[in-house]
């Protein structure tokens, strides 16, 4: 089961990622994770929140742009060659890696990845068959 | 050498002018009512017959003419003779992609290359010089304009044409350029190249400069005249009318006159239409009465000037123009490049998008940059910046093709441009000119 990833398009202006995360705070989204993209104009910033349905409403009915994307989630040990360990098995497969950004969870020992692929089927299939553990929803926010 | 290209008209009495100008406006309006249809309905609409045009004083009688008729009669039925009299068509940007088609017979060719010529003596121009002419060449009149009237001076033409600035600069020194043509804004560029190839512009030959085609100040002017250690002078001209060389300035440097012996001027308020005393600013007018194959009556120029007939130092007795100070229009004039508003509104609908659009104009390093911001939708997002840039690189491409003139794409946030009561503000021009 793919992972739900909001985008949000942020302009460069000072304030900016202060304001849009404010909305998140005031409808009590939990934000688990996050990375920007950036250019020189504008950022896309993607989070991995609690309750993205809920959160892409309110960004919307901020007047901001937002998208919801599948992504996917692999669980690594966190110990040296553990992210290059998985990442191999897509690049064997000859899948290329859009994105991919990476948060520590409370269990001790493990890390997750969020990888965007373009196709989430052919990606999870070659992971599963290296023994790479995918992850959900609910595992972030058990 | 004289000190006018053509000393009958440029110096001529009041009175002489005055019947030069009175023998053509009659002759063209014959023309107009005869072989122009559109011209034959506007006058019959006021019950005016050419007979009633006895005197150029007559000329508050004729209707106006605008940019939109010539979009109406797109592209040659404002053409007032056949084919096989035309020998020249030239056209500039249009408001929605098309153009406004000018066409000229050879006479016209040669009146409107008199203009430049008279434009190249009065900046101190020879037919021992060589002019070079750094304008476009194309359907642009730029290029083709000031190449036409050194020629017709006898001078040596070098046509370089635009861009590639260091082949300019060393056609100037290996050449020996005495004349320069191009944009102010050209202008400044080179002046920067010299500089940045080690070169002391007063080893140059180059003299002079004649610059038109867009908007250019006083300061300009200085630095342009330090930068290429050269006399600056400005000419002015539309396609509508001919081109450059409708006017052009003298040894005074202040004020262009104005070829009215082939371009009757006048200056209207552009509210009423009434025409303006002297010295008063207002709408600029031209009637083509030195042209066959387009010839225009009391065409709209949308330029705001002022009319002089102030006796001047160089003793062309030619009425003078103001610099023109602005415009009644929204028309933009991007690196001498003709634009409107609506011509980008018109790219942002043909892909799609939703018309929240601003277009901001800044001079940076001497040079016009336009840049369009466009309100990103949920329709043009993504997560993946490259999808964003392919987006960015659309509209670039589409901008480029429709307006001639490369501008930069702003993705803004939606709602974040400006809107004043329901009314966006579209432009805003932060050159300081």
């Amino acid at each position: 089961m793919p992972i739900k990833q909001i985008s949000i398009f942020v302009e460069n202006k000072p304030g900016r990622l202060a304001d849009i995360t404010a909305i998140l705070a005031k409808k009590n989204v939990d934000i688990r994770a996050l990375s920007i993209a950036d250019t020189t104009d504008y950022g896309i910033l993607r989070l991995i929140v609690s309750n993205p349905e809920t959160a892409v409403v309110a960004i919307r009915e901020e007047g901001l742009t937002a998208s919801s994307t599948e992504v996917l989630g692999i669980a690594i040990p966190d110990v040296p060659g553990g992210f290059a360990k998985a990442i191999r098995v897509l690049a064997d497969a000859g899948i290329s890696v859009e994105y991919a950004y990476a948060f520590i969870t409370p269990e001790k020992g493990q890390a997750f990845v969020i990888i965007r692929v373009a196709d989430n089927g052919l990606a999870s299939a070659a992971l599963a068959a290296q023994g790479i553990k995918l992850i959900e929803q609910a595992d972030i926010f058990e | 050498m004289s000190n006018y290209y053509n000393a009958e008209m440029e110096i001529a009495s009041p009175e002489y002018m005055k019947a030069i100008q009175s023998a053509r406006l009659i002759k063209m309006v014959y023309n107009c009512y005869n072989n122009v249809p559109f011209y034959k309905k506007k006058f019959d609409e006021i019950g005016l017959l050419p007979g009633d045009i006895k005197t150029i004083d007559d000329i508050t009688k004729l209707p106006f003419t605008v940019k939109q008729d010539l979009r109406d009669n797109y592209p040659f039925d404002l053409f007032a003779v056949p084919k096989e009299k035309l020998v020249r068509i030239h056209a500039s940007s249009g408001t929605t992609g098309k153009q406004t088609v000018v066409g000229y017979t050879a006479g016209d060719v040669d009146r409107w290359s008199e203009g430049c010529a008279r434009a190249i003596v009065a900046a101190g121009g020879t037919k021992s010089d060589y002019v070079h002419v750094s304008y476009g060449y194309g359907l642009f009149t730029g290029g083709l304009g000031l190449h036409y009237g050194a020629e017709k001076l006898g001078a040596v033409v070098i046509p370089v044409s635009s861009g590639n600035t260091a082949r300019q600069v060393q056609i100037l020194q290996d050449f020996g350029s005495n004349i320069i043509c191009c944009t102010p804004s050209y202008a400044m560029v080179i002046g920067e190249t010299i500089k940045s190839m080690g070169i002391d512009p007063k080893d140059l030959p180059l003299r002079a400069g004649i610059f038109g085609a867009e908007p250019w100040s006083e300061n300009m002017r200085k630095e342009i005249e330090k930068s290429l250690a050269i006399k600056a002078y400005d000419i002015y001209g539309l396609s509508e009318i001919a081109g450059p060389g409708v006017a052009y300035e003298c040894s005074e440097q202040n004020g262009m006159h104005i070829c009215e012996d082939f371009f009757y001027p006048e200056v209207v308020d552009p509210d009423t239409l009434e025409p303006l005393p002297d010295g008063t600013f207002g709408e600029l007018v031209f009637t083509c009465i030195g042209k066959e194959a387009l010839p225009l009556v009391r065409y709209r120029t949308r330029d705001i000037s002022a009319l002089t007939h102030h006796a001047c130092s160089c003793g062309r007795t030619l009425v003078k123009m103001h610099k023109p100070k602005g415009r009644t229009d929204d028309m933009l004039i991007i690196r001498g490049v003709n634009v409107f508003p609506s011509q980008v509104e018109h790219v942002i609908l043909s892909l799609g998008m939703e018309p929240n659009y601003q277009i901001v104009v800044e001079r940076i390093n001497n040079l016009d940059v336009m840049t369009v911001h466009v309100e990103m939708s949920e329709a043009m997002f993504s997560d993946e910046i490259r999808q964003i840039e392919e987006t960015e690189r659309k509209i670039r491409s589409a901008l480029q093709d429709t307006l001639g003139v490369a501008a930069n794409v702003h993705l803004a946030e939606p709602r974040s441009l400006p809107r004043s009561e329901g009314k966006a503000v579209r432009v805003v021009d932060k050159r300081k000119i």
